[in-house]
């Protein structure tokens, strides 16, 4: 395989990743989707669109997050100088609500006056409800009964904020049942529906346009180093369940080549039994409009991810990163619940931060690798999201009653 | 290149009257009651057989053929005995159009090669694949076209006039209009529309039209087949499968009787 002049062209104008990426939905949809890839070139063509996202991000959001110096993770570990991205100081408490303040405010100007949208752990759930309140649209959350029981506390925040949740009950019950039903609901109601696609995945323009709206992390990230550092960092982990955050931060970087990339798919039980690791223990497949690496059987039938975090428990990837893992320029790893756990716990009293347990798995391998690396070397991790949603989770695990 | 869907068509139209097409799902609620089934289809007045080919997440399908397509799974189905399944078919009747209906996945990962080889040697004729717009034609649609096989594109109530020709391109066999906006067998078609949409299509193609999605009555058939060239009956079969099984979901005796005596209902609301 060759290597491009450029990592970031991408995609093609049939919505390719190399192989990856497309549109693989149903005709119903297609004048939809042709729609909205011309109304979000126009826009992102349109300087007042840019100018009224960055005013939301900065006074709305709360952006730059910072980039913080994590001092005593790194003297814990003895060796690389590790920086957290905070984006789990992100209004709602996750990175979601960037690319649904971008999407959201494209659908405005599309006249949409219903958004819909899938959500997993409920972060994306509860971004896009946010704003949904914030400008007063219609809005429908569809979330997977397992998840619900699971995430309760970020179901009554969506309710709170004038949501209505649908629990997806067909199929496993999780992240891609919730995805199915979305897609269900914006068949059945074209006219004035906005569909809120949560992750770097789904039919073009979504992969692109999601990416575009989460680069700010890696955007920012690189001024902030540059600032404090004066060079660009040496790695960057991220977590991958669908990718966004990861894509985010690693986008605008993709292009220097001295720069580490690691993404960190959740292994769950392990990856010789559940998981959620779509590259590590899956292959290309078509789900949900487009092509990327997929769990599934050998008869081609979507087989249930596993992981102790519900935003990575999803059976693919976006189409962007298998292209990246294809090529080369992102290292794919995973990460156990245990290691994962162990992460969660160890940031708790190291940092005083409790990190989702999505991050927490990018965490797990900064453990791993961080020990052996030089003193100079600067890693970034995206800490993407805020663990208050899981405590449950994991008191429960840890045979804690609350 | 005449298929047994062009054949077919071209009969009843000299007949007078529109085709009735029936869906099932292979291997809903097992492998031996669906060849049961879909044997005793042609003479319950089924003039097109189409065969689901199950997968785990059917987008554009409502609850009725979710559960059918997961009762097939359940019971082992698999694109092998899919194949295996239009071959028994074929042995018993070598005139009734097979059409072969699903998603993309379970194709790709079988090998579009080997699919289309496989598909046409057992004797199927067309393929309807949900998530395969015209954008994707290079993926299975011309393939499938020069391996003899028709590829039947749906048409949608989004389908306007200007999209109408790509839609129409390189599709073969017949043209499937999906009446509603929305999945599979949960709104009933608005009949009127339904004509309208049809007459608007014909501008764009010459090929015959079926219409389907929400088709549940001989009452609902008869009207639509007053427009149409043939009418699609899907979710009721699999809902009529559905209330025949016992408690354990197992087929009973009735099974095939169920889906049987209902075909012949809406076959005499289409030759009305």
């Amino acid at each position: 395989m060759t290597t491009p002049n450029s990592y970031r062209t991408g995609p093609d104008e049939k919505g390719l990743f190399g192989i990856y990426g497309g549109r693989f939905v149903a005709e119903t949809l297609m004048p939809l989707i042709l729609q909205l890839e011309q109304a979000y070139k126009d826009a992102k063509a349109d300087p007042s669109f840019q100018a009224e996202l960055d005013d939301f991000l900065e006074h709305y959001v709360g952006r730059p997050s910072p980039l913080y110096f994590a001092e005593r993770m790194t003297e814990h570990l003895g060796g690389a100088k590790i920086y957290f991205k905070r984006d789990e100081l992100n209004h709602t408490g996750a990175h979601k609500i960037n690319n649904v303040m971008g999407q959201i405010l494209l659908a405005r100007r599309m006249g949409k006056k219903r958004i819909i949208a899938e959500t997993g752990a409920g972060q994306h759930g509860v971004a896009t409800a946010t704003a949904c309140a914030r400008f007063g649209l219609e809005c429908i959350i569809y979330m997977g009964e397992v998840d619900i029981a699971r995430q309760m506390p970020n179901v009554f925040r969506m309710k709170l904020l004038g949501a209505t949740v649908v629990p997806a009950k067909s199929g496993s019950r999780t992240l891609k049942d919730a995805l199915n039903e979305a897609l269900r609901d914006w068949v059945a109601n074209v006219e004035d529906t906005f569909y809120c696609i949560g992750t770097v995945a789904g039919p073009h323009p979504y992969p692109e346009m999601v990416r575009d709206f989460q680069s700010v992390i890696g955007k920012e990230t690189r001024e902030q180093m540059m600032k404090r550092e004066g060079r660009l960092p040496d790695s960057l982990v991220a977590a991958i369940g669908g990718g966004s955050n990861a894509m985010g931060l690693f986008h605008p970087f993709l292009d220097d080549k001295d720069v580490k990339i690691i993404g960190v798919e959740a292994a769950g039980h392990g990856l010789k039994k559940k998981h959620a690791a779509s590259i590590t223990g899956g292959r290309p497949g078509i789900l949900h409009g487009n092509r990327t690496y997929l769990l599934m059987d050998d008869d081609g039938q979507i087989t249930e991810g596993h992981s102790i975090s519900a935003g990575l428990d999803y059976p693919g990837i976006g189409p962007e990163h298998a292209w990246l893992h294809d090529m080369k320029r992102v290292e794919y790893v995973s990460a156990t619940d245990k290691e994962a756990l162990e992460a969660f716990q160890l940031c708790c009293k190291l940092e005083g931060i409790i990190p989702a347990l999505e991050p927490s798995h990018a965490l797990a391998h900064v453990m791993k690798i961080a020990p052996k690396l030089p003193k100079e070397h600067l890693m970034v991790m995206n800490m993407c999201g805020r663990g208050d949603k899981d405590i449950f989770t994991v008191a429960d695990i840890l045979g804690v009653k609350l | 290149m005449s298929t047994r869907i062009d054949q077919r068509f071209a009969a009843l139209k000299q007949e007078g009257r529109a085709a009735l097409v029936t869906f099932i799902t292979a291997g809903d609620p097992d492998y031996e009651t669906s060849l049961k089934i879909i044997q005793g289809l042609p003479k319950a007045g089924a003039d097109i057989i189409e065969f689901g080919m199950p997968f785990t997440d059917p987008m554009a399908d409502g609850p009725a053929i979710q559960a059918g397509g997961l009762r097939a799974l359940a019971s082992g189905q698999n694109m092998k005995k899919t194949l295996k399944l239009v071959k028994a078919f074929r042995a018993g009747d070598k005139e009734t159009p097979v059409v072969l209906m699903g998603y993309y996945n379970p194709i790709y990962v079988y090998g579009v090669d080997k699919f289309l080889i496989d598909a046409k040697k057992v004797g199927a004729d067309g393929l309807i694949i949900v998530d395969l717009p015209p954008e994707e034609d290079d993926e299975l649609c011309l393939p499938a076209m020069a391996a003899g096989l028709n590829f039947i594109r749906l048409a949608t109530p989004t389908t306007d006039d200007q999209r109408a020709p790509a839609v129409f391109k390189n599709t073969s066999g017949f043209v499937y209009y999906v009446s509603v906006l929305g999945i599979t067998g949960t709104k009933a078609p608005d009949l009127k529309s339904v004509k309208a949409n049809v007459n608007r299509l014909r501008k764009h193609t010459s090929l015959p039209i079926s219409v389907g999605f929400g088709v549940k009555s001989a009452e609902q058939a008869r009207t639509i087949a007053k427009d149409a060239d043939g009418v699609v009956v899907g979710s009721a079969l699999v809902s009529a499968i559905a209330n025949s099984l016992d408690k354990k979901g197992k087929a009973t005796a009735k099974t095939p009787k169920a889906v049987h005596t209902l075909v012949a209902e809406i076959a005499k609301g289409v030759r009305s």
